[in-house]
């Protein structure tokens, strides 16, 4: 797991080098921008499946989140935390629910081991997925996307002092980094965790846009933006970022599903947001313990997991393929 | 060659430095005096004790010099003693359970070899037909299960259902044997494995696919050698200097990525130590773990990478 996101920087670089320095096709000087209903109706079943999917639990995760502030509990969702099987002061009687109850029409998904709604905690597990895969991926964006770029673009002695930087932190094991980096916060937030994760994922995507950098600027609008006498700083912002940008992109959707596995694996250890937030990782880890009375309490979440990794990564194929032929046609 | 040898040794050796300090800057700034871990925060404290513990702690130094004693120490390879378990020499522990992780690293990665050359060649041998999508689909899926899934999932049939395997603990293989060594050991190997097979058949397929279009495999074809001896004694072997390089690195990866899976197997390889440690916030011991990975880890590399180059008569020469 930990060596995935290597290989991928190595085939993301290799790919997008090679596509951006091949020879270049005749185009009217700006690439055409694609409509909305254009690009979903390019997409192959499998990508607008999984960009379906990802709507639907992304979608579902903010919805749970503002459903009682914003709308007022429009839809009768349960709560995540609430114990089914407990005292209630106010009525004077115990609630109805029980641990571990098969689906219902109440339960979509039953009830873990202390009588909690499952689908409305895979609903809210979802919320930590996608505030941390989008913190990680604002961070390697912005940050790495314009330091790649940057020292792409300039090279000289700002590149070699930025990327040994890089190497060494890439040179750790990410797993071993990010435990012994998690270790060092006593509370763990959803915020702490996201930043950390988004701190650490800055290295990969810095290597990327770099390579798009360096092969963007050996092109002929680079030279000859510089023959003009374009300023630098207005090349950098005009000509390399914007074409550096649409690999980042989609090189973003792909660390995420790398980021989805990292924060599962840590809350899987205990080390990710604590009880009782739910997390498809401590769902699996609390529910392990009673695998051989009810399996549905850990399949739930793990084909949650999964099922967003998997689409995650189908989309992101699909984006950096059309990247890259966007590259080869600039 | 001898040139290209020695700059990568001089990186290594840069590399090395800077991935020790990140390791000791890291630990050295954790919050929390480590005085009260040894001493314990309640009852009252003997003021010359606590002296005498941050004299030779080395606490009261720069943080310069602390690294400098600290680097100085572990190239002899004192790490220092756990916080926790007083007298449990940190470099000892690595020692005793280094095995253990290296034993579940070097399984994983020859179940997934044995499983990815396979795959990888039917694969490229039929590309674009079904057997190259149905694999390759799989291959999709396995990159996209976490270990620690395809591990519960492993436990449930195997050990829950079928009742064939412990589903969890660890047998010596110097206490109860190969056998026994070998029950307990398989699930966790295989539950590693399966992303390992998924990375390396990915690089058989494609290296396959570009090997099978040169000049040699066509003349080979027109000897009229059969596909299959083509296919493993023509074309595999090229493509396997590759494979042989990330199999590598991943085997130092794993060094340290087997951290979720000892856990949930109760295996007592480092991983699960350094998850201890994290949970008793055991400052030494996790850093002395960490540092230990990561050196392990970078030096595999440059050996793997220097291989390569001795190896590869193309790279040898540029």
């Amino acid at each position: 797991m930990t060596d995935t996101v290597e290989t991928r920087i190595a085939e993301v670089a290799h790919m997008s080098v090679a596509e951006a320095s091949g020879p270049p096709e005749v185009g009217d000087g700006k690439p055409k921008r694609a409509s909305f209903r254009e690009v979903v109706g390019d997409m192959p079943w499998i990508v607008k499946l999984s960009a379906a999917w990802l709507v639907l639990v992304f979608g579902g995760a903010i919805y749970a989140k503002l459903d009682t502030a914003v709308f007022g509990g429009a839809l009768p969702l349960q709560d995540p935390n609430l114990q089914t099987n407990n005292f209630n002061p106010d009525t004077g009687t115990f609630g109805d629910g029980e641990p571990i109850e098969p689906p219902s029409a109440q339960h979509w998904l039953g009830t873990d081991a202390i009588a909690r709604d499952t689908f409305a905690r895979i609903l809210h597990g979802g919320w930590v997925s996608l505030i941390v895969s989008a913190v990680a991926a604002a961070f390697g964006v912005i940050v790495g996307g314009f330091i790649g770029s940057l020292v792409g673009f300039v090279r000289g002695k700002t590149e070699t002092i930025i990327m040994a930087f890089i190497d060494v932190i890439l040179a750790f094991p990410a797993l071993v980094l990010l435990l012994a980096m998690v270790s060092i916060f006593q509370v763990r937030s959803l915020l702490v965790i996201a930043l950390v994760i988004g701190f650490l994922s800055i290295p990969a995507y810095t290597r990327v846009a770099r390579a798009i950098s360096l092969a963007v600027s050996n092109r002929e609008f680079v030279l000859a933006a510089r023959a003009i006498g374009t300023k630098p700083a207005t090349i950098l912002r005009r000509e390399i970022i914007p074409n550096v940008l649409p690999t980042v992109l989609s090189y973003a959707m792909v660390a995420a599903a790398f980021v989805i596995v990292v924060e599962g694996s840590l809350s899987f250890l205990g080390l990710s947001v604590q009880l009782p937030t739910s997390s498809w990782g401590n769902m699996i880890n609390q529910a392990r313990r009673d695998i051989d009375i009810n399996l549905l309490q850990v399949v739930a979440p793990s084909l949650a997991l999964v099922i967003t990794v998997l689409s995650l990564n189908q989309v992101g194929d699909w984006f950096q393929k059309r990247a890259s032929f966007r590259a080869a046609a600039l | 060659m001898w040139k290209v040898i020695g700059i990568r040794l001089g990186r290594l050796a840069l590399t090395l430095l800077a991935v020790t300090f990140l390791s000791f800057i890291m630990t050295a700034l954790l919050p929390g005096d480590p005085v009260n871990a040894i001493l314990g925060v309640d009852g009252p404290r003997d003021p010359e004790l606590e002296a005498e513990i941050r004299a030779e702690l080395g606490l009261d130094d720069p943080i310069p010099v602390r690294y400098v004693n600290w680097l100085a120490d572990a190239a002899r390879g004192d790490l220092g003693e756990s916080y926790i378990n007083r007298g449990q020499e940190v470099s000892a522990t690595i020692g005793q359970r280094l095995p253990v992780t290296a034993q579940l690293a070097f399984m994983a990665i020859v179940i997934a070899v044995v499983l990815a050359i396979p795959i990888g060649v039917i694969g490229a041998y039929r590309q674009g037909r079904w057997q190259d999508q149905a694999t390759s689909a799989g291959v999709q899926v396995a990159l996209s299960v976490p270990n620690f899934i395809t591990g519960i999932f492993l436990i449930w049939l195997f050990a829950v259902t079928l009742k064939w395997l412990p589903a969890s603990n660890w047998n010596r293989i110097g206490d109860k044997g190969l056998w026994e060594n070998f029950k307990t050991s398989i699930l966790p190997a295989t539950a590693l494995a399966l992303t390992q097979m998924a990375i390396f058949s990915r690089l058989v397929r494609s290296d396959m696919i570009a090997t099978l279009q040169e000049n040699y495999i066509l003349s080979a074809k027109a000897k009229g050698l059969s596909d299959r001896y083509i296919l493993f004694r023509h074309a595999l072997r090229p493509s396997s200097l590759s494979l042989a390089t990330i199999v590598g690195i991943n085997f130092g990866a794993l060094l340290g990525g087997t951290v979720i899976i000892e856990t949930l197997f109760a295996i007592p390889g480092l991983g699960f130590r350094l998850i201890n440690a994290i949970n008793q916030r055991d400052i030494l011991v996790i850093q002395g773990i960490t540092v230990f990975v990561a050196v392990a880890y970078v030096v595999i590399n440059t050996v793997v990478d220097l291989f390569y180059t001795v190896l590869d008569p193309r790279i040898r020469r540029s």
